[in-house]
């Protein structure tokens, strides 16, 4: 029954976060506000890491699959593509390497910076 | 054939998990960064769709159910960062300042390819939430007028893209610390980034989940002033 209790409690949170985009008038998603609200009840305590761990850790080891019913949408959406495919896979693609490497080396740089300070 | 499938209620979660299983022992097989699970998934469940000429919304009747617990999964990224919260607590500049790096990088970028391939205000604010969680950008997407099929696109092609590349290209440009490895690939590719830094580590888990959902938020903040640049 412990993953009951744990899926339960889980849900109970994405539930809130559901609510907090029912009622909050921003792009926000549900999925977003219970991710803080997760983080929040953990650091004060109010659900504790064995409440959640278990059945959270099945989940995200199974996320990659959950991308999968969506990513096959694409098939719906051809048409779409073609109107700006060019710029839509140069922009979508070379900007992802650029935001990887300019946040990737100004944290790494920073992070061995904080660390040799010490 | 479509009738027929559609008469079997598991039909889409059969297809998308076998799809997957596929995937994962191709990679095993080959090795190759190609034979990505969740790329080679998508192609199969595309293809088997095409050739028995199967209707999407046949598939996504049954697969729907496997689709929606993303949300309750982003809500348990919150346990690999609170884990890890520690690496936050140490490194408050330094994460800050990559979060915000990630965002403005990836506005100007879209900015000046968007003056580079002329298009128009509609077509630019369609590309400009790319980098960010599917949900968030589509509805900014519809705010200033741009086309919401076409931004998730962008995302899905931007989050494979990090699934796929985001480990070898840090490797090549000498991001060697784990959290700036994480933080990077949350920034630049959202959940689908998010997915393959937890698979990496533990670190690299927690701050992509922490920079997936603080560039969201951050994207919903800027996003007015670059809008109206163009």
């Amino acid at each position: 029954m412990k993953y009951v209790q744990q899926f339960l409690i889980i849900i109970l949170v994405t539930a809130l976060g559901e609510l907090c985009h029912a009622l909050i008038p921003l792009p926000i998603p549900g999925s977003v506000y219970g991710l803080v609200l997760m983080l929040v009840a953990l650091m004060t305590g109010i659900i504790k890491l064995p409440q959640v761990e278990g059945a959270a850790k099945f989940l995200i080891e199974i996320m990659p699959v959950m991308f999968v019913p969506a990513t096959s949408g694409l098939i719906n959406n051809f048409a779409a593509m073609r109107q700006m495919l060019l710029p839509l896979l140069v922009i979508s693609i070379l900007t992802t390497f650029i935001v990887l490497i300019i946040s990737g080396k100004m944290t790494d740089v920073l992070m061995r910076k904080g660390e040799k300070d010490e | 054939m479509n009738e027929f499938v559609a008469g079997i209620a598991s039909f889409g979660i059969l297809l998308t998990i076998a799809a997957y299983q596929l995937g994962a022992y191709l990679r095993k097989k080959t090795g190759s960064v190609f034979c990505n699970p969740m790329l080679v998934a998508t192609a199969t469940v595309i293809a088997v769709l095409l050739v028995f000429k199967i209707d999407y919304a046949t598939y996504y009747d049954g697969a729907r159910f496997i689709g929606y617990l993303l949300t309750p999964t982003t809500v348990c990224l919150a346990v690999p960062l609170y884990k890890q919260i520690s690496v936050l607590k140490e490194h408050p500049v330094a994460i800050t300042c990559g979060v915000l790096s990630g965002v403005v990088a990836s506005m100007v970028s879209i900015f000046l390819f968007s003056l580079l391939f002329r298009l128009d205000h509609a077509s630019y604010v369609t590309m400009l939430p790319k980098s960010i969680t599917t949900a968030i950008g589509i509805s900014l997407t519809e705010e200033y007028g741009g086309y919401p099929a076409i931004t998730a696109i962008a995302i899905m092609i931007t989050g494979i893209t990090g699934h796929i590349a985001a480990e070898k290209t840090c490797k090549l440009f000498r991001i060697h610390h784990p959290a700036a490895v994480g933080l990077a690939i949350g920034a630049a590719s959202h959940a689908m980034g998010t997915s393959r830094a937890l698979e990496i580590g533990e670190v690299e888990g927690a701050m992509s989940s922490l920079a997936l959902a603080v560039c969201g938020i951050v994207t919903v903040i800027v996003i007015p002033v670059f809008a109206h640049l163009m």
